[in-house]
């Protein structure tokens, strides 16, 4: 955990609010943005970004991300950090955007994503590493179970941040996940290229889920979460799906 | 010699011809629930296994890029390495050949065999002979070829496939092993005893006195190699049973077939190569067998030593910049052991004797994309992460299975989803059409209203066992503008 480098006040800051939570799930970059600006950050959200490419990309369709590569670059560089509550995205800027560079043979633009990546963090990342924080005064008063996604976990090595980050939630009974880090089968298209396998994958999630008794099943990234709450839903098993950011931004207020 | 051969597969194997798409066949291996359960203990045990090991070892992930390294130096410089190595074993008394494909390669061996005039020959283990289908082409010619790996023998027993590149019958339970020897054992030779239980002691205990008087007999044994190192021409099996050993030592004719990705640089390469392997596959800190022959030796082991060095599409694969590093494999099984998609279809939905994740980039890349199992393959992932993580020479699986994906993509041409992803692409290139899609769904939402949404045309593979998210009202795109309109350029 390393300190700021200068007054959190003074970072700009830039929401990546991701096309899928943008259009899908607004409440998870406002309470993203909620959650910074408690922290005594000024956000900024550039009305001019789109998308990180990833779905066209996991697809076969890379050659199509180009645009919105140097879209990413051109909205975000001026910026000191760039912030995204999903560690999919974040994790396709760091892996797959230099290679899509490399696959429209760009090296000026080549340069610029080099320059840009290390300053875009997913949300537990930039809250641990760059704010220095994990205790981030949220108040929560339910029996929670946390599942890792794998791009968190194994692209962006997150490791326990998000843990850390929940521990210090007051009022929260974290319950442990059995079969944590084992992928949901949501996969992007997967779910729909190969329904049957992902259904099966996302069974023993939910089973897993279940066996905790959780109230709420938290996690970073809404794309697993609306696969996995899918499941959890057609089965009426009354478990809720939160994302992280919305759980860190809860205050004593919220819950009255 | 050279190391170029025209395109990917001249050679399609016959057993896999019409084989379905994977998503066709992962469906009817979903419903085998003996299957899945018989693979979810098996994968999770060696998974298990293979992590505890692993963990004791501090200097693990400088192991993993010795070994890559290894690999790479000598992929980098294949032809040099290969020619130091027909040298060396030649100079050793060996007789090298070389095999351009599958068809070249059985013939080869089935001259030698042939020239010997025997009937039958003992086999190793070994992948590179069933991707050739060796056996098949022996039994056509009216020889037969004894498998002797305890797991490799219960599924010639019964007729049956590979699943796994390591336990080839992982599939199989106990007592399902104990009716196959006991039917089958009888018609190719000693029987199993009619008292035989499912105990594993037993099982093995039949297995072996079926199988001695197989090696005793045999002239010719067959193998293939984990490692060929170059520099002193030797070659090294890695096992487990002792059979392989038996089957290398006791015939007096011995024939080995070989990928030519199989070379490495020199005999240090193998220091980490012996730690890595055992390990990753078994979960064993050392494996019981490590059998190393370099050459003929007057009076000790096969006195005639046959090499076969298959490409096979090797080359082809060692062309692609980005899909090379696939040969760096050495199928010790680990990414399959990890693979949540494996783990419930098992290996013959992949279609091939390479299963799991390095077949789901492997098949595609030796076969070509032009059957419709190997288009399907590259996308037989969810891209989870967990191969790349376990595999012990650092394959990128999924970096390749992206990669592969693309490359179907552009052979597709234009289909319905090349028209969609071109939608988005156009959609997602501009803020503006972004927020008028948003717009859009968010009238659809309102007509939805919040009751949950269980079935959408088009969108049966999502909604036959998962709701759909309902749709938000207002994008955040929308709040911000509304709530900090200042920030709207
Ligand atoms: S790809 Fe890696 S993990 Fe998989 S079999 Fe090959 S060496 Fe082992």
């Amino acid at each position: 955990m390393s300190a700021p480098a200068r007054p959190v006040a003074d970072l700009k800051v830039a929401l990546f609010a991701t096309c899928f939570n943008d259009t899908m799930w607004p409440e998870t970059p406002k309470a993203t943005v909620s959650l910074l600006e408690r922290l005594g950050c000024r956000v900024e959200f550039p009305m001019e970004q789109t998308c990180c490419g990833q779905m066209l990309t996991n697809t076969g369709y890379g050659s199509k991300a180009g645009a919105l590569v140097r879209r990413f670059v051109d909205v975000f560089e001026g910026y000191d950090a760039v912030v995204a509550p999903s560690g999919s995205c974040v994790g396709s800027v760091r892996e797959q955007h230099p290679g899509i560079v490399e696959l429209v043979g760009d090296d000026r633009l080549a340069s610029r994503v080099e320059h840009l990546t290390p300053k875009v963090y997913e949300l537990s990342e930039f809250l641990v590493d760059v704010l220095g924080v994990t205790d981030v005064g949220a108040y929560f008063p339910h029996r929670v179970t946390y599942h890792p996604t794998c791009h968190s976990l194994r692209m962006l090595r997150v490791g326990d941040r998000p843990l850390q980050l929940l521990r210090a939630v007051r009022g929260i009974d974290l319950v442990e996940l059995p079969g944590a880090q084992e992928c949901c089968g949501f996969g992007g298209t997967f779910a729909m290229k190969n329904a049957d396998v992902s259904i099966a994958m996302g069974a023993d999630k939910v089973r897993h889920v279940l066996e905790t008794g959780a109230e709420v099943l938290v996690a970073g990234d809404n794309s697993c979460l609306a696969h996995i709450g899918g499941l959890l839903g057609r089965q009426r098993s009354g478990v809720r799906r939160m994302h992280l950011a919305e759980v860190l931004a809860s205050t004593e207020e919220d819950q009255a | 010699m050279s190391t170029t051969t025209p395109g990917p597969l001249q050679q399609t194997s016959a057993t896999f011809v019409g084989m379905p798409t994977f998503p066709q066949a992962a469906r009817a291996a979903l419903a085998n629930t003996q299957q899945r359960k018989n693979l979810r203990h098996a994968t999770h045990t060696i998974r298990g296994k293979r992590e505890r090991v692993v963990a004791e070892v501090p200097e693990w992930e400088a192991l993993r890029v010795a070994g890559a390294e290894a690999k790479d130096e000598a992929l980098t410089h294949l032809g040099d390495y290969l020619e130091q190595l027909e040298a060396s074993l030649t100079s050793n008394g060996a007789t090298v050949h070389w095999a351009r494909d599958a068809q070249e390669a059985n013939r080869i061996v089935l001259d030698i065999v042939r020239s010997k005039e025997v009937d039958e020959v003992v086999k190793v283990k070994s992948m590179v002979t069933q991707e050739i289908e060796l056996n098949e082409a022996l039994e056509a010619a009216g020889i037969h070829a004894w498998e002797t790996d305890l797991a490799e023998l219960i599924v010639q027993l019964g007729h049956d496939r590979p699943s796994h590149i390591l336990v080839p019958a992982i599939h199989r339970n106990r007592s399902e092993i104990r009716e196959i020897f006991l039917r089958e054992m009888g018609t190719v030779g000693r029987p199993a005893p009619d008292d035989l239980t499912d105990d594993p002691a037993r099982l093995a205990e039949a297995a072996r006195l079926h199988l001695r008087e197989k090696f005793l007999r045999a002239k010719v044994g067959v193998s293939g190699a984990n490692f060929a190192v170059a520099d002193t021409g030797t070659l090294v099996v890695v096992e487990s049973e002792g059979n392989g050993r038996m089957c290398l030592t006791l015939p007096e004719t011995l024939i080995s077939v070989v990928g030519i990705e199989k070379v490495i640089p020199s005999w240090e390469d193998l220091a980490p190569m012996l730690q890595l392997l055992p390990r990753s596959s078994t979960g064993e800190r050392m494996n019981p067998y490590t059998t190393m022959w370099t050459g003929v030796h007057e009076g000790d082991g096969p006195q005639e030593v046959h090499v076969v060095l298959l490409d096979n599409g090797r080359s082809h694969v060692l062309a692609d910049r980005v899909g090379r590093q696939a040969l760096r494999c050495i199928r010790c099984s680990a990414c399959l052991n990890v693979c949540p998609v494996y783990e419930r279809t098992g290996g013959h939905a992949y279609g091939s004797v390479y299963p799991g994740p390095i077949g789901a980039v492997l098949n595609p890349q030796l076969r070509g994309t032009a059957s419709t199992i190997d288009k399907s393959l590259p996308y037989a992932s969810s891209l989870c992460g967990a191969c790349f993580d376990a595999c012990p020479v650092r394959i990128n699986i999924p970096e390749l299975l992206v990669e592969l994906r693309g490359q179907v993509v552009e052979q597709e041409g234009r289909t319905a989803e090349s028209a969609a992803m071109r939608a988005a692409a156009w959609v997602l290139s501009d803020p503006k059409r972004l927020a008028g899609a948003q717009k859009a769904a968010a009238t659809a939402g309102r007509v939805v209203g919040t009751r949950t949404v269980r079935s959408v045309p088009g969108l049966g593979a999502w909604t036959n066992a998962r709701d759909l998210p309902t749709l938000p009202t207002e994008s955040f795109r929308q709040w911000w503008a509304r709530e900090r309109g200042e920030d709207d350029r």
